[in-house]
């Protein structure tokens, strides 16, 4: 198989608008998750009081918080998935086959 | 010395039944093929959700499982904190890392780094970090073998537990051996799913017991807990002073940086045929690990419930108790064998998933690209990391003997300051900077290990404490245990200025265009 003409696939529009698309999605959210983790993180360390806060019977504020850490993981990883299906994978598709790459 | 719960015929008999079970898997799927797509990659082969599972099974280490319950059995909701972080790092590995990573290399880490820098210092680099990663993780995860013996077989004499540690060195050598990836993958397989599903049954029948109320679940807990209601609050374990608190948030930074840059994890994402199915991996392990943390919450605060502080801290194991002695409560001998075979299968699966890695790194980094100047043929590759596992694996057992009953859980968070510090800073630099250079890499490689090693060096850690490696001298400066809060900005700072004060060194761009259209689209892989 002829060497890929990755220069030209490089300066392409259909490029271009790839990495626009997968560094408009992955940049923006990775700034939120690590914020609100590091967040979070803060405020187990220097918030006992407010973490401590009963919220129903023994569960607290911060037990929520953990909890929800792992749902915006969660949510994060299927948004992610449904992005790159709709978003991503087609552009990549199309810049393969202009390459003739199957 | 307490004795061993429930039998220690049975649980020894469970496990052997495991690695009788993987032994057959393994010799099945091991072909004597010799090619290096095979030994290293499996032919990658293996479909994404297989692989999550694999990863699972590389990831979840006995820290996690029996250090995770324990912690929070004792000390509360600061364990809780351990699995968050280990959780929430997925997401730099989706992110950021697993589709770039398995469209640009092959086999290695090294493969990424040095595609487009000089290839013999930038793969030397890669090699030293994750020979030095490997073999922290897998003292880690050796020397708490003697402790799980201890424990769960009775056998408390040191030259008991040194048979018992070599016998699961060898098995585990024996697996990399004969079933290269393919074999080792199917262990990591077999074992997480063992692991998960027990999680899930106990955490079903703890919440079944006290009526799907979490609330008395964990009031049960606080009332037999030396901490009380304290034990539902943040602080328990890292509140005491300000020191802690700070290297509670260096511990934190360090597990949600360090787990995208784990040489094993990220070797794993070769051994599926393309970047969707890296993605799937990823999708399927963080599944697979909400599910298990979400486990160890419960199954940590029903074990402070139902077995109570003090009896687990007065058991062997100390800590790494609370779970076996839970099984042993809910389920009698039988989920004490079952749980106490996991904990063994854990430990043998990830350090045959360490040991693969790293001979693996020494022959296709250093023997195949650095020695030979990439003049060598598969055959030799293979028989070299074939010879490298065996020495691993030797050293693993050695070094596991040596430092058994030494407090060295803090290795596993060590080498995820390491992996943070080093690999992650040099693998986004490269992914994602365009003018990233050789020199870059060398600089935030060296720089984020180095500063990495004299920060552990200086630390209570090594002196100075009670709990310390030495003993009647103190040389600590630096007061945390855990390096990442400064390890980390050192190295990002050492690959930035590497890059921009060597100008003589300049990044080749129509390499970085190659290696960038690659990294998205898969082309050329």
């Amino acid at each position: 198989m002829a060497r890929p003409d990755f220069s030209a696939i490089h300066g392409s529009a259909e490029f271009a608008e790839l990495r626009r698309r997968f560094r408009a999605f992955v940049f923006p959210v990775s700034v939120l998750f690590f914020v609100w983790y590091l967040g979070y993180v803060l405020l187990a360390a220097y918030a006992r009081g407010f973490m401590s806060h009963r919220l129903a019977g023994a569960v607290n504020v911060g037990l929520v918080l953990g909890l929800l850490q792992f749902a915006s993981t969660i949510a994060i990883t299927n948004a992610y998935l449904r992005y790159a299906r709709s978003r991503l994978d087609p552009q990549v598709a199309l810049i393969r086959a202009r390459a003739g790459v199957k | 010395m307490a004795s061993p719960v429930g039998s220690p015929a049975l649980n020894t008999t469970i496990f052997a039944a495991f690695v009788v079970i993987t032994l057959y898997v393994v010799y099945r799927v091991g072909n004597r093929n010799s090619s290096t797509s095979d030994y290293y990659a499996a032919g990658g082969t293996f479909t994404g959700p297989q692989n999550g599972i694999a990863i699972t099974g590389d990831y979840l280490s006995a820290a996690s499982f029996l250090g995770i319950a324990g912690a929070i059995a004792v000390h509360g909701y600061d364990g809780f904190l351990y699995s968050i972080g280990f959780l929430v790092a997925w997401l730099v590995a989706l992110l950021l890392v697993a589709e770039l990573v398995r469209n640009t290399g092959r086999f290695t880490m090294g493969d990424v780094l040095a595609y487009r820098m000089r290839q013999r210092p930038v793969r030397a680099a890669a090699a030293t970090s994750t020979l030095v990663i490997s073999f922290f993780y897998m003292l880690a995860q050796m020397a708490g073998a003697g402790g799980v013996v201890a424990l769960l077989l009775g056998v408390h004499g040191k030259g008991g537990q040194a048979v018992v540690i070599t016998v699961v060195g060898l098995v585990m050598i024996f697996y990399v051996l004969v079933g290269g990836m393919r074999g080792t993958t199917w262990v990591q397989i077999i074992k997480a799913s063992i692991l998960v599903t027990c999680a899930v049954l106990m955490t079903v029948f703890l919440l079944g017991k006290f009526g799907f109320d979490i609330s008395a679940l964990l009031d049960e807990a606080a009332g037999n807990n030396a901490n009380g209601d304290r034990l539902l609050d943040p602080g328990g374990q890292y509140g005491r002073t300000p020191i802690s608190k700070l290297d509670f948030i260096s511990l934190s930074l360090a597990l949600i940086l360090g787990a995208a840059g784990l040489p094993h994890v990220l070797m794993r994402f070769y051994t599926v045929p393309n970047a969707t199915e890296a993605r799937r991996s990823v999708v399927w392990a963080v599944a697979a690990m909400s599910i298990f943390y979400a486990a160890t919450l419960v199954i940590g605060y029903g074990s402070a419930a139902l077995v109570g502080s003090e009896t687990i801290l007065a058991s062997g194991g100390r800590e790494n108790s609370a779970a076996p002695l839970l099984a042993y409560q809910i389920g009698g001998p039988l989920l004490l064998g079952i749980v106490a075979a996991v904990a063994f299968a854990t430990i043998l699966a990830v350090v045959a998933g360490l040991t693969i890695t790293a001979s693996a790194s020494f022959a296709h980094d250093v023997y195949a690209s650095i020695f030979r100047r990439g003049r060598t043929d598969p055959a030799d590759e293979v028989r070299v990391a074939r010879r490298t596992a065996v020495i691993i694996g030797g050293l693993a057992i050695a070094g596991g003997i040596l430092a058994n009953g030494q407090n060295v859980a803090f290795l596993v968070a060590l080498a995820f300051a390491f992996a943070a510090s080093a690999n992650l800073s040099t693998l986004l630099y490269s992914l994602f900077w365009k003018r990233f250079s050789t020199s870059g890499t060398l600089w935030g490689m060296y720089g984020g290990l180095g500063s990495c090693l004299v920060l552990v060096l200086l630390s209570p850690v090594v002196s100075g404490a009670p709990t310390s490696i030495v003993h009647n001298v103190d040389f600590h400066l630096f007061p945390l245990s855990n390096p990442g809060i400064v390890s980390i900005p050192v190295s990002f700072l050492c690959g930035y200025l590497g890059t921009v004060l060597n100008r003589r060194d300049r990044a080749d761009p129509a390499r970085a265009a190659e290696m960038e259209v690659r990294s998205l689209t898969g082309i050329g892989a």
